[in-house]
């Protein structure tokens, strides 16, 4: 009595079809539920779930959520080891277990076909779909269909929510607004749980079968479900279960367990990336042990670019908070110092950081004067938003190590003409001889073309102010906000040009004209 | 009398004998000291006491006492005898003196050669028979006696005294003795006052008849010298001898009067009146056209072609010439002459393009003799609608009209019109461009307004928006133009956006945006401000959702060039260029390199930058970093610079798929359309384009290396630039002018970085050393001004305590002086009392003595 033998069944029949299968599966509903001889109508309910025309099909299984959560609040449903279809025909049962046993097949056959609809290329059957198992979900949790052989067990619906969470992380699909719409389930603690275990398995599972390799899509996947996870920031709000239980939470150690086990594989580079950069303010202060996670930093640390300037504030608070010794440090966030950080969307953080680490007065003299030259030197190529947070730091720097000074102010040679002797390309801060240079870049930048910027720069001509500079307001500058400050500023008289123009390409100073024509 | 006569003061005050004085120890008194200060001079360490008392005592004796003696007295004895009061002279020198003026006065008055009188009974000096005739010697015309003042003489005639000596009184002592002698007669003296006012006015009311009696006289001679004149011409001939000469000297006069002595021209038109005149003529040609749209020109044309049939060549460019008269010259200047018309038809037949060359020799081409100036600088400010108006109807019609209308012009040439011919003038009339137009109140307005035509016309379109909406004509005027700047500036946008852009009408119209911009500086930079802070924001936008942008588009580049032209590029800070600065940095920065048109758009960003620093010589290290991102993508290794990414083929862009392009490469300008699609189909097309865009890049990086060798970093900045010029471009296999401008390059950048100076502070002014002076309180808390005024205050107090002293002390002088003159008086009054009595006594005892001696003489 498998759904596929009833195929006679239409799905539909021309234009008349619109009303005719609402009003039928309406009727079958009714049906179903006023009483058991219309049992076999069921068939015809589920054919539609596998119908083409997803109308249909979300009417479907609109109505298969209805009575089956109907049924399964009726306890209508068989409890306990199902017997297969041949065994009950065979067994002596009375007709009311048969009932039973019948209605429980078409409620998994009606789970299968739902699990087939979350692979529906329209997204509305998937959502109709993934509402309706979890909906089934809270009803088998209230109504289980297990024996139980205590009565106050705990029990949930673990293999409905494991098999949708493998759904959800399909290897071959997007599924990012599927899984922003399962978020609202997972504001339930007890789901959020079983999730996540389930999420563990699958990863293990698929990775496993994968043979380690990358597979974009499912880790992906697999990070928007477990960012979609927020840990409540305190452990007394972890009590918001379904099913209430008392003892302690197992929430936390599953969320660390979960994350180890995903970031446990090798990543994609972005995935890479992504993780980072929620990794300190989502990831690890809900670690139960955080150092944990040293490997996977420093493994970070070391790729270079920009997955290591996001590593770095990682590190930051393993160091800050957890006691990290991380040796050499210095030296690689020296040589992370390339002109890509003035071009990385992750510019500000970075300063930020380097802001903090070196926020120290304890640092040697070369190291903070290697940071200042290789940063100044950088600078050359940097774009106005950048050198307007690079240009304070380095003054800042300048103004926490007093012995810096000579940077800008070397009395002592003032006559003395000499090559830069700062080696650009050694990687060792203590051997680029930074602190024989002197910052002639800030003084070429003191003519750069943005008035802010050559202001800026030319804060070095004097003795530097005690204070330093405020560099939060600057982290965040972007270039439009850049140019505002000159279009709100309110002039009174406009300079213009006083030279007449006579054409597009005719002006006294033409240099675009020389290379293009008009054409 | 004469014991109140006061003797002279005795002046005889030890002269001789003062230096006597002062040596002496016992006049002498020393004002003691308190502090010797050095430098000062005093005036009073040394004074006479017992000088200066005597002195005081006789200045009073002088002034006080004569005035104590005179007190309560009414009048006062004055003797003006002749050196009366002169102590030098000796009392008989005196009496002689005074007899001989006696005798010298009365003998002055007499007729010196009247020798036989000798003596005339006077009456205090005046003769007798002189009085007795009584005449009134009073000048009484003399004008000059002033308000009631009597004259010397009119008292002492009217009054018979005043006395001899009354003339020669001094004018002082005239006034004292007068007013005395007014005081003893008021009553005399108010009637004397009152007739002499009276005879005053009399006076006056007498000059006034006779004048008012000769002016009537006057008139009427004049009422009878007109009748003489007519009556007796041969009278006035006789006089004319005398009237010519006066004539020739009036009419010189008068000549000279009423010569054409600058005389107040027509003032200079202000620019609001040449605008109104612009516009109001613009309105007129406006009628005129709708009129003849209208089809209104019939019984006119028709007319003119009869006076004009002697000049007609029949070729049918005259009839339409004609009746364009009628439309454009009611100032009749086109009458002049036909010959000339026939010039100008000649360049008018040459067609459109020289429509441009009259513009700009617009004098000669407006060529009308009775043409007035205000015309001619109308014609200067901007010829097109007059160009127009001149050649009626002007060269843009021709190009329309004459190629379908050439049949019928030759029909027109016929005296009337036919009804098709009106038609198509209506038609010619309709194509014809409008002379007034109302500024657009919204983009889509100007749009209209200018869809549809050529290039030159659109910008006659909107030349004429600004002229007949110039801001002096009416007060919305300013806003309206303003307005039409902006609505300018987006159509110059979207022309730029067309496929395929139409920058060639974008030029044309570069002048009128400079010049609105001119007018408007206010309103011109908002609206580039706002276009680029749009462009800005979405560029903006689009990164944050994606990452990156796209180039921006040719409409942007147009409007950065514009800014260009409109604005200085120089400025440290400037309201528009600075974000012009900033936009084209966020491009180079942030949008990535990925076709052959964003090549294109990319160099012309750099081109921009570099014009706009090329002044100001300023660094723009997004432009050399964008520069060698290009460079690296002509390189076949696999490097690249920070914004640009790894983005696969895209990294290989400028890398000639085959050498030999290069040998059938010539340069020559890129299309600036290549921003949006680059023409170029074929592999050697497109290695030529590359080669042309590697030219321009090359190029551009030279100028940099000029632009920057100034900078301390040089070196360091162009390194990169360096190395990879110098290892990794294949040189070899470019045109031999790249090669060429590659070496220059690398010789412009030194291997070696230069020596510089280690960087040391400003040197800043010295500042002075704090002065611990202690602080001196002069007055011990006392508060004292320390202002002018206060200081000058505290001055005055101090005299005027002096002063009050001083004259206290004086006072008290006086009365001691007053009375020890009472009292000496009353002590010789006494003693006169006494002697008086002690005569008394003593006469008396005598007469006693006399007696009892008597008596006992008898009794003996």
């Amino acid at each position: 009595m498998a759904p596929s033998k009833k195929s006679s069944v239409k799905q539909s029949e021309g234009g008349n079809s619109e009303i005719s299968y609402k009003k039928r599966i309406n009727t079958k509903t009714e049906l179903l539920l006023q009483s058991r001889r219309h049992a076999n109508d069921i068939f015809d309910v589920l054919e539609y779930l596998q119908s083409e025309k997803e109308k249909e099909v979300i009417f479907a299984i609109n109505a298969c959520q209805k009575i089956f959560c109907a049924l399964l609040e009726r306890g209508d449903l068989y409890v306990g080891q199902l017997p297969s279809e041949e065994e009950m025909v065979e067994g002596d049962r009375d007709a009311d277990e048969k009932y039973h046993i019948f209605i429980r097949h078409r409620y998994s056959n009606c789970v299968e076909l739902l699990l087939d609809n979350i692979g529906h290329e329209v997204f509305q059957v998937k959502e109709a779909a993934l509402t309706a198992l979890m909906k089934f979900a809270a009803a088998e949790g209230q109504h289980p269909l297990q024996k139980l052989e205590f009565s106050n067990h705990y029990n949930f619906p673990l293999e409905l929510i494991l098999v949708i969470v493998r759904c959800l992380l399909s290897g071959t699909e997007d599924m990012a607004l599927l899984i922003s719409r399962f978020q609202e389930f997972l504001e339930m603690d007890d789901v959020r749980y079983y999730v996540m275990s389930s999420i563990r398995d699958t990863i293990t599972r698929v990775m496993d079968r994968n043979k380690r390799a990358v597979m974009p899509v499912f880790q992906n996947n697999v990070f928007t479900l477990l960012t979609n996870i927020t840990i409540p920031s305190q452990s007394a709000e972890i009590n918001n279960f379904l099913i209430r239980q008392e003892g302690k939470s197992p929430l936390l150690f599953t969320f660390e367990q979960t994350w180890l086990t995903f970031l446990k594989y090798k990543l994609p580079g972005n995935m890479y990336k992504k993780v980072l950069v929620i990794l300190h303010d989502s990831i690890l202060p809900h670690m139960n042990d955080p150092t944990l996670m040293i490997d996977f930093l420093s493994a970070a640390y070391s790729v270079g670019g920009a997955v290591s300037l996001l590593a770095l504030n990682g590190l930051f608070v393993l160091i800050h908070q957890h006691n990290l010794d991380y040796p050499d440090f210095y030296k690689k966030l020296y040589n992370l110092l390339d002109p890509s950080v003035f071009h990385v969307k992750y510019r500000a953080r970075f300063f930020h950081l380097a802001n903090i680490f070196l926020s120290s007065s304890h640092l040697p003299v070369y190291l903070v004067a290697a940071f200042v030259k290789r940063l100044s030197r950088l600078a050359l190529t940097a774009p106005p938003t950048g050198l307007l947070i690079v240009l304070p730091f380095i003054c800042n720097l300048i103004r926490r190590h007093p012995s810096c000074r000579v940077l800008i102010h070397r009395p002592s040679a003032a006559d003395e003409l000499c090559n830069d002797p700062y080696v650009m390309d050694e990687e060792d801060p203590a051997k680029c001889h930074a602190l024989e240079s002197s910052l002639w870049e800030l003084k070429t930048l003191q003519s750069h073309y943005h008035p802010d910027v050559a202001k800026a720069a030319k804060a070095v001509n004097q003795p530097l102010p005690g204070l330093e500079d405020d560099l939060s307001k600057l982290l965040e500058l972007t270039t439009f906000e850049l140019m505002e400050r000159d279009l709100k500023s309110q002039s009174l008289a406009v300079p213009l040009e006083f030279d007449p123009a006579g054409g597009l390409l005719k002006s006294a100073k033409e240099v675009l004209g020389v290379h293009f024509s008009l054409e | 009398n004469s014991s109140r006569k006061e003797g002279p003061a005795k002046a005889l005050l030890h002269k001789a004998t003062s230096s006597q004085i002062k040596n002496n120890a016992f006049e002498v008194k020393i004002n003691r000291k308190k502090f010797d200060v050095l430098g000062r001079k005093s005036k009073h360490d040394v004074g006479l006491p017992g000088v200066s008392r005597s002195k005081a005592i006789n200045k009073r004796k002088d002034t006080l006492l004569k005035e104590f003696r005179l007190k309560n007295k009414a009048n006062k004895f004055v003797d003006r005898r002749f050196g009366e009061y002169d102590t030098k002279m000796a009392p008989e020198d005196k009496i002689l003196q005074r007899f001989a003026l006696e005798r010298q006065r009365t003998q002055a008055k007499k007729d010196i050669y009247n020798l036989n009188e000798e003596e005339e009974l006077t009456h205090y000096g005046q003769s007798l028979a002189e009085i007795e005739k009584l005449t009134d010697m009073v000048d009484s015309d003399s004008d000059s006696d002033e308000k009631g003042l009597l004259s010397a003489e009119l008292t002492a005639s009217n009054f018979g005294g005043g006395g001899g000596l009354l003339r020669k009184k001094r004018p002082g002592e005239n006034d004292e003795d007068e007013s005395q002698k007014h005081k003893s007669r008021q009553e005399l003296i108010e009637e004397l006052i009152l007739k002499s006012k009276q005879e005053k006015r009399e006076r006056q009311s007498q000059k006034e008849e006779a004048q008012e009696l000769t002016e009537k006289l006057d008139q009427e001679w004049k009422s009878i010298q007109n009748l003489l004149v007519h009556k007796t011409p041969k009278a006035e001939r006789m006089e004319e001898p005398e009237k010519p000469k006066l004539d020739d000297y009036d009419v010189m006069v008068r000549e000279l009067g009423f010569e054409m002595k600058a005389q107040p021209s027509e003032k200079l038109k202000t620019p609001e009146e040449l605008a109104k005149e612009e516009r109001e003529r613009l309105q007129k040609l406006e009628a005129d056209r709708l009129k003849r749209m209208l089809g209104d020109v019939e019984e006119n044309a028709t007319q003119k072609q009869s006076h004009l049939s002697a000049d007609d060549l029949n070729d049918g460019f005259i009839l339409d010439n004609d009746d364009r008269k009628t439309l454009s010259y009611k100032d009749g200047k086109w009458n002049s002459d036909g010959g000339e018309e026939e010039g100008q038809e000649g360049e008018e037949g040459t067609g459109g393009e020289e429509e441009e060359d009259d513009e700009d020799g617009e004098d000669d081409g407006s060529g009308v003799d009775d043409e007035d100036d205000e015309e001619e600088e109308d014609e200067g400010e901007g010829g097109h609608s007059d160009l127009d108006s001149d050649q009626a109807s002007g060269a843009e019609d021709e190009e329309e009209e004459e190629n379908d209308e050439g049949e019928e012009e030759a029909a027109k040439a016929k005296p009337a019109l036919s009804e098709e011919e009106r038609k198509a003038m209506q038609e010619a009339a309709k194509a014809e461009l409008p002379y007034t137009f109302a500024a657009p109140e919204s983009f889509s307005d100007l749009k209209a307004l200018l869809d549809g035509h050529s290039a030159e016309k659109q910008r006659l379109i909107v030349e004429r928006i600004q002229k007949c909406n110039h801001p002096s004509l009416a007060a919305g005027n300013k806003a309206k133009l303003e307005k039409l700047f902006g609505f300018l500036l987006e159509y110059v946008g979207e022309l730029a956006m067309r496929t395929p852009p139409e920058l060639a009408t974008v030029n044309i119209f570069i002048p009128q945006v400079y010049a609105l911009c001119q007018l408007f500086p206010a309103a011109a930079h908002k609206v580039m401000q706002s276009l680029l802070g749009d462009s800005a924001h979405s560029m903006e936008e689009s990164i944050e959702v994606k990452g990156r942008a796209a180039f921006p588009g040719l409409d942007m580049m147009i409007y950065l060039k514009i800014v260009a032209l409109l604005f200085p590029t120089s400025d440290f800070r400037h309201p528009v260029t600075t974000p012009a600065f900033v936009y084209i940095s966020q491009a180079l920065t942030k949008c990535p390199v990925t076709s052959l048109e964003s090549l294109s758009a990319g160099l012309v960003l750099c081109s921009l930058a570099v014009e706009f620093v090329s002044l100001s010589q300023r660094f723009v290290p997004e432009l050399i970093n964008f520069l060698l991102g290009l460079l690296h993508m002509a390189v076949p290794a696999d490097t690249l610079v920070p914004p640009f990414k790894q983005q696969g083929k895209a990294s290989k862009l400028l890398l000639l798929s085959d050498a030999e392009a290069s040998n059938s490469w010539s340069r020559k300008a890129i299309p600036l359309t290549s921003v949006h699609r680059v023409t170029a189909s074929t592999d050697l097309e497109k290695d030529h384009y590359r080669l042309s865009v590697l030219h321009t890049c090359l190029d551009l990086v030279k100028r940099c290396t000029l632009l920057y060798r100034q900078l301390p970093s040089y070196v360091q900045i162009f390194q990169p630039v360096r190395t990879l010029l110098a290892k990794h471009l294949p040189v070899q296999s470019y045109p031999s002018s790249l090669q060429e401008l590659h070496r220059e390059i690398l010789e412009a950048i030194p291997e070696t970085p230069s020596k510089h100076a280690p960087l040391v502070f400003e040197k800043k002014k010295p500042i002075p050393l704090k002065l611990l002076e202690p602080k001196i309180v002069l007055d011990y808390g006392k508060k004292r001004g320390n202002t002018k005024e206060e200081r000058e205050r505290e001055r005055l107090k101090h005299k005027y305590k002096k002063e009050f002293k001083g004259a206290l002390r004086e006072l008290r002088k006086d009365t001691r002086f007053l009375a020890q003159a009472k009292l000496s008086d009353i002590m010789s009054r006494d003693a006169e009392r006494k002697r008086k009595v002690k005569e008394l006594y003593g006469s008396l005892a005598t007469q006693e003595g006399e007696w009892k001696a008597l008596r006992m003489k008898k009794r003996k």
